[in-house]
């Protein structure tokens, strides 16, 4: 393809959130600012996309109020977005569980920083439990991606955009406070545009828009129930979508991992870093890998399984105290030890420091000599 | 046909038999279904229900509506309006139905809310929404109690009122001042009509559907964010009988929280 024609500009992560979400028909956008993503709603306030594609863009009041202006939006079936960071999307955790319930379309950006509680405003990745395991009640999963470059940052808006649609289940885009802070040159997707009324009539015969309510039964949308059978009927149907879900939607990326008998795991800008490791240890000639999950939930398991077969051991780099590190032991099922390093608190390791880490780690599981099977106790 | 009062025969009349066409007087809106309601005897949210039913059906909008209920008694409400709902979490339905409103600019949205739902746990947002001018109706049911729960102390409970957790009576060193919510909708930018009413009459109750119907026509001409409050009877919270729980409103809420229209721009 021609380069001349690509949509190519500089951009910082957070811009390209708002730009591609316009590029990409979404209907609306309701936040509240907080740093380090106040640049979406900002961005979306310059380029003022009422006036051009009619998406809605409103600051609310709270993050609580954005996540249940969001709940409205997918119940009526509009493609909406909410973004924040760590103790703004803790205040939304209860929005995101009654969305689950409910089986709504919903995009939630969280660019992650250093907690916990207030925290700092410099980057962090301590947010992986919060965004996988969620701080909402109930039997629930969203779908995770974990974008590392301003591009992915574009391309999961679109990619968001299909899942929540194909699948009725909010997902966040994980992202962290340098992959929206850092300038990166970025292909803008081109223009799509909002779905009509019409077609969103057609496309989600379960919204509570009230078109066509004289030829059909009214549609509601509420995650009450007072019978504990009809509870749990609903919670099985939510299970088996999400081993559906698990079954088609795992993606994951590997870098210099086919030979490899160390394995670095890494998602977002910790896997930016872990790149330069890797290029910098097999320079000293180990023969070490990465894989970065692109979903976290769902989680790579099979290929960790697999891969952990030829390995030595695994270190988990993360910019936190250690969270994805147990879905990683979770999916190695004890075949080889598994490490963690990270820096937290809003601090990034540097990939010297990930270099230093990994060369203690292989010391100690030397040292250690683990007898075969040690670890599958 | 058997003689309608009297005789053998009438015991057995079907009720097709039975309400003839010439007989009706009086007739269920459309849009009330037949699911039996939760609500207690003598509680006002039926007949609050009712006149949104009736409303929605003369302004033939039953397709151009999307209404939100709210936790409370009136979670159920979706099971009894045959209209597109979204049940919206406690307090949250003033946000829910921005947005909505917002995506879906040529439609009625209006939220149902309690007094714990609108002047407590949502009392944010709900001033939120109608400071930004949002062009939706509320209907605010004030009850001055919390029903579902059994009882409680709600933000708009009366001094001295006893409930479950002001037993002695609401006191102010305890338990603060009754939240005023409505009159402070008159006060902001965004609102076009703020009024409160009551069903305890048929005056009254002809008077409330006028509220919603007006209402629900500000959302529809995007005249900005219009607050129906209906001042309301628990008999069960207030342990009464439904003929003392009006009594006890007209002589005890009433003067606390007078009726009419408290603000009218269009005016």
């Amino acid at each position: 393809m021609d380069e001349q024609k690509k949509d190519y500009v500089l951009l910082k992560g957070n811009e390209v959130i708002a730009k591609a979400a316009i590029r990409y028909g979404y209907d609306g956008f309701f936040g509240y600012p907080i740093t380090p993503q106040s640049e979406v709603l900002e961005t979306l306030a310059v380029d003022k996309p009422w006036e051009t594609t009619g998406m809605v863009v409103l600051q609310a009041e709270s993050e609580v109020a954005s996540i249940n202006m969001l709940y409205g939006a997918g119940a009526t079936g509009k493609l909406a977005f909410t973004s924040s960071s760590s103790p703004g999307i803790a205040l939304m955790q209860e929005g995101i569980s009654y969305m689950a319930a409910c089986e709504l379309p919903g995009v939630i950006v969280s660019v992650g920083r250093g907690g916990p509680g207030l925290g700092t405003i410099q980057p962090g990745q301590a947010d992986y439990n919060q965004a996988v395991y969620g701080g909402g009640n109930g039997d629930y999963n969203l779908i995770v991606l974990a974008p590392n470059s301003v591009q992915e940052m574009a391309d999961c808006m679109g990619k968001a955009k299909e899942l929540t649609f194909k699948w009725r289940v909010p997902v966040m885009i994980l992202s962290d406070g340098v992959i929206g802070q850092m300038m990166e040159k970025v292909e803008l997707p081109p223009f799509t545009p909002r779905r009509t009324e019409e077609e969103i009539h057609q496309q989600c015969p379960w919204a509570t828009n009230g078109m066509g309510l004289k030829g059909r039964k009214y549609n509601y949308h509420s995650s009450l129930e007072f019978d504990p059978l009809v509870m749990e009927d609903r919670n099985h149907k939510m299970a088996e979508k999400y081993r559906k879900i698990e079954a088609e939607e795992v993606d994951y990326d590997t870098y210099k991992a086919d030979d490899a008998e160390y394995l670095i795991v890494a998602y977002g800008i910790s896997s930016r870093v872990s790149m330069k490791t890797v290029d910098t240890l097999r320079e000293q000639g180990v023969k070490v890998g990465m894989l970065r999950p692109k979903t976290l939930w769902p989680f790579p398991n099979r290929i960790l399984n697999e891969k952990a077969e030829n390995l030595k051991c695994i270190l988990c780099v993360e910019q936190s105290e250690g969270q994805m590190i147990k879905d990683v032991r979770l999916a190695v099922e004890g075949q080889v030890p598994v490490y963690h390093t990270g820096r937290s608190g809003g601090m990034i390791s540097s990939p010297a420091d990930v270099v230093d880490a990994f060369k203690a780690m292989a010391r100690e599981n030397i040292s250690k000599n683990w007898p075969k099977g040690y670890w599958i106790k | 046909m058997a003689a309608p009062f009297g005789g053998r025969g009438a015991l057995y009349m079907t009720k097709e038999e039975l309400i003839q066409p010439e007989n009706r007087i009086y007739g269920k809106p459309a849009l009330m279904n037949d699911t039996p309601m939760h609500y207690c005897p003598g509680c006002s949210h039926g007949v609050v229900h009712k006149l949104v039913a009736e409303v929605i059906e003369e302004m033939g909008i039953e397709e151009d509506t999307i209404a939100i209920c709210p936790v409370g008694c009136a979670v159920f409400a979706y099971r009894y309006l045959d209209i597109d709902w979204i049940e919206a979490s406690h307090g949250r339905a003033p946000a829910c139905a921005s947005s909505v409103k917002r995506l879906w600019p040529k439609k009625l949205v209006f939220t149902y809310q309690g007094d714990g739902d609108m002047a407590c746990i949502g009392t944010g947002e709900a001033i939120h929404a109608m400071n930004r001018g949002e062009n939706i109706a509320m209907i605010f049911i004030n009850n001055a109690i919390y029903g579902m729960t059994g009882g409680q102390m709600a933000p708009t409970t009366l001094m001295g009122m006893k409930t479950a957790t002001c037993p002695y009576g609401r006191q102010a060193d305890l338990h603060g001042y009754p939240l005023h919510i409505t009159d402070i909708a008159v006060n902001l930018e965004g609102t076009c009509y703020v009024t409160r009413q009551a069903v305890n009459t048929v005056a009254n109750i002809r008077k409330t559907k006028k509220a919603i119907r007006q209402a629900f026509e500000n959302s529809l001409n995007h005249k900005g964010c219009s607050v129906v409050e209906v001042v309301s009877t628990c008999a069960s919270g207030w342990k009464k009988t439904p003929e003392q729980a009006n009594q006890w409103m007209t002589e005890n809420m009433f003067p606390y929280y007078p009726l009419g229209d408290l603000k009218n721009t269009n005016e």
